[in-house]
């Protein structure tokens, strides 16, 4: 009796901290949608590191390579192993029975995932988010998504930090010293990467910079055309002010 | 010239275009105090029009079915030359029709623009209200994602609180046990052409209504009875050019910055507009964390829940279902329930100034609370103001019978 009230409530403490996943406190990502190198090194990336697990069904390799200042042959020559044609669609990732066998969760699209999340700040933390546990089947955790199925795919560029990383939130000051006695992200690697941590963070960056333009592509266009719908509106706002004032000079 | 008024005489023999166009137009008489609050009858029907033309490209487009519901939305925005920016302008329209019409009401209630004689006015106001919120439902379901989803459950099943029929009556709205393509495809015919027919005829019936009595304005006085030796009323003005290309254009551009700002720079509106969660494609079996409907139900969705309690033989989710139901019902007798000898809260007494103060402050608080968990002190806090929603109408044939009024001037001020 005792051990199963005593499974209850890991269960519902479990399923509390997963519902309130959302209020961890997330490191920004201070993306750039107009910077199109940052994009370029994001979609490689992509590419070789995501692709082979998640596709992104609603994207098209010829709208990157317009979007992204790409020629035809860049894009077949680092974007595309695989048969897809410059027209086609990416989405022919791993299929979704095997992976569900493989990772007990199917990798999903992620052409939408910041859309669904609201920020890019969530997928930018999840990638720096790995850690070791060895109770996980892949031997990792993950801070802002608990038992997470995936694994740490990132691992010979990060290396594996031994305890949840530190969130940018997280830095402590020490009053007296006034030295931070907490450095946000990893404080111990248990096997180390080939990276360092700012180049890290850049690559993260890149990446999540990369999947938050494939979420709403059409995003620098619009505040391209919205500044020019702005400023056509305001003069005709004068204009409209003055024939307003010019009627009804006599209406009083 | 001769030519044109050949025709226009050829035309008028058979069609009265010429009459109609002074009877609304040019010899349309508004009051010459039409401040801020009066423009938003005429954004409402810009809205209407742009909800309409951008309605029928996405129509084009879209396929109205579980799995295509999303993925044709996103082929809208991203292959369709410009659909980023019509579905921008319909989604973003949504919202903004209901700031619109929220606004346009308030005035209402501000200066008792449904008293005697305009009470049809108002009728047919709330009529359009009701089905702009069937409209905007129904619009939200059918892109199927989680929150399309889970709110058309919610909702629906709201029906099935009913007692006796209740149960059969959701599986006759949705059309299956749960919601699925059925219930889909209804609501998109509904959404698309049913809806919409009425929503034209009833803003027919409303400005008809309207220019039979002659608008009312911010000092409601009835301006029709000064009259000059020609029958104009002195203190009226030609509602075209002057309101139509005088105020109400300023009006218009300053809303439309507005709006395409939102369109162009946050065409989700922080979450308001369109939840981040139905980016994902629905998923009857994985129920989301948190289940909200749009910003503009938050009022009534918050009516619903606060009624935690049962009340006599009523178990709480009927309970709640009523109080939802009746604090829609209530805003149709509001002509009824003013006894004020005045229209305007400018010469209304003290109470009547702090009961519509009161009930401003409530209904945007249940806006917020609706939209948020319902934890214990929102739940307190959302019956709190359950309860000032509807004194300020239980109250009112009171507070406005008893109250002293300031006597009403007989010219309109400024
Ligand atoms: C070996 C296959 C694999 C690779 C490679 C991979 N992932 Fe994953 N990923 C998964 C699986 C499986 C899940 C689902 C985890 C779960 O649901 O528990 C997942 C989940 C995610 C999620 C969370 C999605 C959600 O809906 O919450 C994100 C974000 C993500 N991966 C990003 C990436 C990025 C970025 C890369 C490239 C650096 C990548 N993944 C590489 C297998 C992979
Ligand atoms: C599609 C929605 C609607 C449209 C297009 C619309 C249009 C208009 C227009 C053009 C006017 C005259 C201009 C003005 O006074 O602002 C007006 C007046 C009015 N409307 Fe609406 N309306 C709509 C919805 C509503 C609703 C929901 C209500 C209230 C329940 C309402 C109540 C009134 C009242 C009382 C007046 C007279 C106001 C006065 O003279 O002071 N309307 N409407």
């Amino acid at each position: 009796m005792n051990k199963l009230i005593l499974t209850l409530l890991v269960f519902v403490s479990s399923s509390y901290s997963v519902a309130s996943g959302g209020a961890v406190s997330l490191d920004h990502a201070d993306i750039d949608l107009s910077d199109k190198e940052s994009l370029q090194r994001g979609a490689k990336n992509y590419i070789n590191y995501c692709y082979g697990c998640h596709s992104l069904d609603y994207v098209r390799y010829n709208r990157i390579a317009s979007d992204l200042d790409l020629t035809e042959s860049q894009v077949v020559d680092y974007l595309i192993f695989d048969e897809s044609k410059y027209t086609s669609l990416m989405e022919n990732a791993i299929v979704d029975a095997d992976a569900k066998k493989w990772f007990g969760a199917t990798p999903p699209d992620l052409t939408m995932i910041n859309r669904i999340k609201g920020s890019p700040d969530w997928v930018y933390t999840y990638l720096k988010g790995f850690y070791k546990d060895e109770a996980r089947p892949w031997g990792v955790n993950n801070t802002v998504f608990p038992d997470v199925g995936m694994p740490h795919v990132l691992f010979e560029l990060q290396g594996l930090c031994a305890h949840a990383p530190v969130s940018e939130d997280h830095v402590v000051y020490d009053s007296l010293s006034e030295n931070q006695t907490h450095e946000s992200g990893c404080e111990e690697f248990e096997i180390a990467g080939s990276m360092n941590a700012e180049e890290f963070d850049e690559f993260v960056l890149d990446l999540t910079n990369f999947i938050a333009y494939v979420g709403e592509p059409w995003k620098l266009k619009s505040h391209k055309i919205g500044k020019w719908v702005m400023f056509y509106l305001l003069v005709l706002l004068v204009f409209s002010i003055a024939y307003y004032r010019e009627l009804w000079k006599d209406v009083h | 010239m001769s030519d044109k008024n050949s025709i226009m005489q050829w035309v008028d023999a058979r069609l009265p275009i010429t009459s109609a166009y002074e009877k609304h137009m040019s010899k349309y008489y508004a009051p010459k105090n039409f401040n801020f609050w009066y423009v938003f009858g005429i954004l409402a029907m810009v809205v209407l029009v742009n909800q309409i033309l951008t309605g029928v490209w996405l129509t084009m487009f879209f396929e109205a079915t579980p799995g295509g519901g999303p993925e044709s939305l996103e082929y809208i925005r991203r292959e369709v030359p410009l659909g980023w920016l019509i579905q921008a302008l319909h989604a973003v329209g949504a919202s903004m029709f209901f700031i619109v019409i929220y606004m346009h009401m308030f005035r209402g209630v501000m200066y008792g623009s449904y008293q005697k004689p305009r009470e049809l006015i108002w009728v047919f106001g709330m009529a359009i209200y009701l089905v702009l919120m069937a409209e905007g439902f129904m619009g939200y379901v059918i892109p199927w994602g989680q929150m399309s989803f889970w709110g058309a459950k919610v909702i629906v099943s709201l029906v099935g609180a009913l007692p006796l029929i209740g149960d059969d009556l959701v599986i006759w709205v949705q059309g299956d046990y749960i919601p699925s393509g059925a219930t889909q495809s209804r609501f998109f015919s509904l959404h698309v052409i049913a809806l919409p027919l009425v929503l034209c005829l009833l803003v027919f019936l409303h400005i008809l209504a309207l220019h039979e009595v002659g608008s009312n304005n911010p000092d409601g006085i009835d301006i029709k009875k000064r009259l000059d030796s020609k029958g104009v009323p002195v203190d009226g003005i030609p509602f075209h050019p002057y309101y139509t290309l005088g105020k109400d254009m300023v009006g218009l551009i300053i809303f439309l910055i507005i709006f395409l700002g939102f369109v162009f720079f946050m065409p989700e509106g922080g979450g308001y507009f369109l939840e981040h969660a139905n980016f994902e494609p629905a998923n009857p079996l994985k129920t989301p964390e948190h289940i909200a409907p749009t910003w503009y139900f938050g009022t009534f969705y918050s009516i619903l829940r606060a009624i935690t309690f049962d009340i006599g033989p009523i178990p709480s989710k009927l309970g709640g279902v009523i109080a939802m139901g009746g604090a829609i019902a209530i805003l149709f007798v509001l002509p009824w329930l003013d006894r004020s000898p005045v229209r305007s809260w400018r010469y209304k007494g003290w109470m009547s100034k702090v009961a519509i103060v009161l009930f401003a402050i409530a209904f945007v608080t249940l806006m917020k609370l609706g939209t948020m968990p319902a934890t214990k002190g929102a739940t307190i806090l959302a019956q709190v103001c359950t309860a000032i929603y509807f004194l300020f109408f239980l109250a009112m044939p009171f507070y406005t019978k008893f109250e002293k009024c300031k006597p009403v001037p007989e010219r309109l001020t400024k």
